[in-house]
């Protein structure tokens, strides 16, 4: 299990398109040819916000999330992580 | 649910199972998301062309002729615009043997420069030394060759005559070029099952990557599938070589319904027809599934107002599908929540409910049902045959050269000249 630090900085891969649907969202990686699928809309908020934000915890705390779901969602984005959507990024 | 190569249960964030996940925003398995359709599709085969250059018994769009109709390569443009709008990341051509098409590349690339990735699939007719380097220096496109034996003899059975070195010449050229990890994709049968360990062996020596499907009663599949399908005897080998061969397979999760056996295979269990998947065919109708080239899994044709679009979000047929699956008489099946009766094409093309168990249901449901089926010519017939009018030679093992007798007979009269415009020319009541 990939943990990401919530600390630092971070982009989507360049090569990564985000399609929000319904549900949450599809992320496609054009370099490595795999899907990934984000089944909750606040983690779509998350993903597009990170570019922007400081750190990935500034981000969650702009989606709203709380002190209590924080760990489920750092989770998730180190799943990201792990599969080369994310990446570092100088902040 | 066919062709969709990703593993949304290993790599979906929150993919944790259903009720693990306290607290907030819930959402459970993305099968039961998807049941619901999805905006765009995730899984969009386009068949570029009827117009091949084999004529493989099973060939599922019953390919063949080009049809006169074909969209035309501004049409595809803008297919293509469109698909970039609606974020498809990328499509599976395939045809007939799209490479055939005079534009084919010129459409490749196209879609390259519009952020929409190609994965073609092709018999290998065309991929020469050239090509094969062409696509190495490209980074959104992928191929795909198929070939339905590990030798030429249980090849070309069904493939015809040298499409087996065809196709080894193929992978042959990409491997040469450098290319890795092209797929070779193989349907199953009763003939080539037992050589799954050949098959993986010639994808690893070309460090391509095997992709194993289910063969269904479509299009011309529907004339040879009790001949070619596997035996029920066959099915359990199968699903073991699955389980240890797990991520390193490709199945398009086509395998679904061998779910039965033991835990699921990796993937989506679902049927995916207009939920996540659908075909545009040549001359752009739009049906649910590119087994189900059927009017009643037609929805729509991209040359009409709205285009795909339209036809993908709005189409009567689509909404219909994009409903909870009930089980019918699998309802009370207790492995119906990961085999979900199968797949909807074998079962209409083999004349069995849409909502009972698959033609290969492993508990043998399938086959009792077949026994039990109404008439068999009530059986519904795949639509567009677009099949070579000159049949190809017969399959059958030990065929013997044709023995011809000449005669000699004088001709009564001197022959019709072609400049004849008679239309009686030559008659002699
Ligand atoms: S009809 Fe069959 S092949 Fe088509 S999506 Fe459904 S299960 Fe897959
Ligand atoms: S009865 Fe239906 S759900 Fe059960 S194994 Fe057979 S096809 Fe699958």
């Amino acid at each position: 299990m990939v943990t990401l630090d919530l600390d630092t900085a971070w982009d989507l891969h360049p090569q990564v398109s985000v399609r929000p649907e319904p549900f949450g969202a599809l992320l496609y990686h054009f370099g490595t040819r795999k899907l990934s699928f984000l089944k909750d809309r606040t983690l779509l908020s998350v993903v597009q916000s990170l570019s922007a934000a400081p750190s990935a915890r500034d981000a969650c705390t702009g989606a709203g999330i709380s002190a209590a779901d924080l760990p489920r969602y750092q989770q998730a984005l180190g799943t990201l992580l792990a599969s080369s959507m994310l990446v570092e990024r100088a902040s | 649910m066919t062709i969709l190569e990703s593993r949304p249960n290993a790599r979906s964030a929150f993919g944790a199972p259903a009720g693990t996940a306290a607290a907030p925003p819930k959402p459970g398995r993305l099968v039961d998301l998807f049941e619901y359709g999805l905006d765009s599709p995730i899984c969009l085969t386009w068949e570029l062309t009827y117009a091949c250059n084999l004529s493989c018994v099973h060939c599922l769009s019953s390919s063949g002729r080009r049809d006169p109709r074909e969209l035309t390569t501004d049409e595809c443009k803008a297919v293509i615009d469109e698909l970039e709008r609606m974020q498809v990341f990328y499509v599976n051509i395939g045809g007939g043997e799209p490479t055939v098409r005079p534009d084919f590349w010129e459409l490749v690339d196209y879609a390259s420069e519009h952020h929409v990735g190609v994965k073609f699939s092709t018999n290998g007719v065309k991929i020469t030394p050239e090509v094969a380097q062409r696509l190495v220096d490209s980074d959104y496109v992928d191929v795909q060759i198929s070939l339905d034996g590990a030798t030429a003899e249980v090849n070309d059975h069904v493939r015809g005559p040298g499409s087996y070195d065809t196709a080894m010449r193929a992978m042959q050229n990409l491997f040469d070029a450098g290319f890795e990890n092209f797929k070779i994709s193989v349907v199953c049968t009763r003939q080539n099952l037992p050589q799954l360990d050949e098959f993986k062996a010639i994808a690893d020596k070309y460090k391509a990557q095997l992709r194993l499907t289910r063969l269904r009663p479509s299009g011309r599949g529907a004339d040879v599938w009790e001949e070619l399908h596997p035996l029920a005897s066959q099915q359990r080998g199968l699903y073991d070589w699955l389980v240890a061969h797990g991520d390193n397979v490709l199945t398009g999760d086509s395998f679904f319904h061998l779910s039965a056996y033991g835990e699921a295979l990796p993937g989506l269990n679902l049927c995916g027809a207009g939920r996540v998947v659908c075909l545009i065919d040549p001359v752009g109708d739009v049906y649910a599934c590119p087994f189900a080239i059927h009017d009643d899994f037609l929805a729509g044709n991209v040359r009409s107002e709205g285009g795909f679009q339209q036809v993908w979000r709005h189409s009567d047929l689509f909404q219909k599908l994009r409903t909870p699956q009930t089980g019918g008489a699998c309802t009370s099946c207790g492995f119906f929540d990961t085999c979900r009766g199968g797949c909807m094409a074998a079962k209409f093309f083999t004349g069995l409910p849409l909502d009972g168990p698959d033609p290969e249901c492993v508990r043998g449901f399938g086959e009792d049902a077949l026994t039990k089926r109404k008439e068999v010519d009530s059986i519904p017939k795949p639509d567009g045959d677009h099949s070579h009018r000159i049949p190809r030679e017969p399959r059958s093992a030990g065929s013997r050269p044709v023995s011809l007798t000449l005669s000699l007979r004088r001709p009564e009269s001197p022959p019709v000249s072609a400049c004849e415009d008679n239309p009686l020319a030559g008659f002699r009541p």
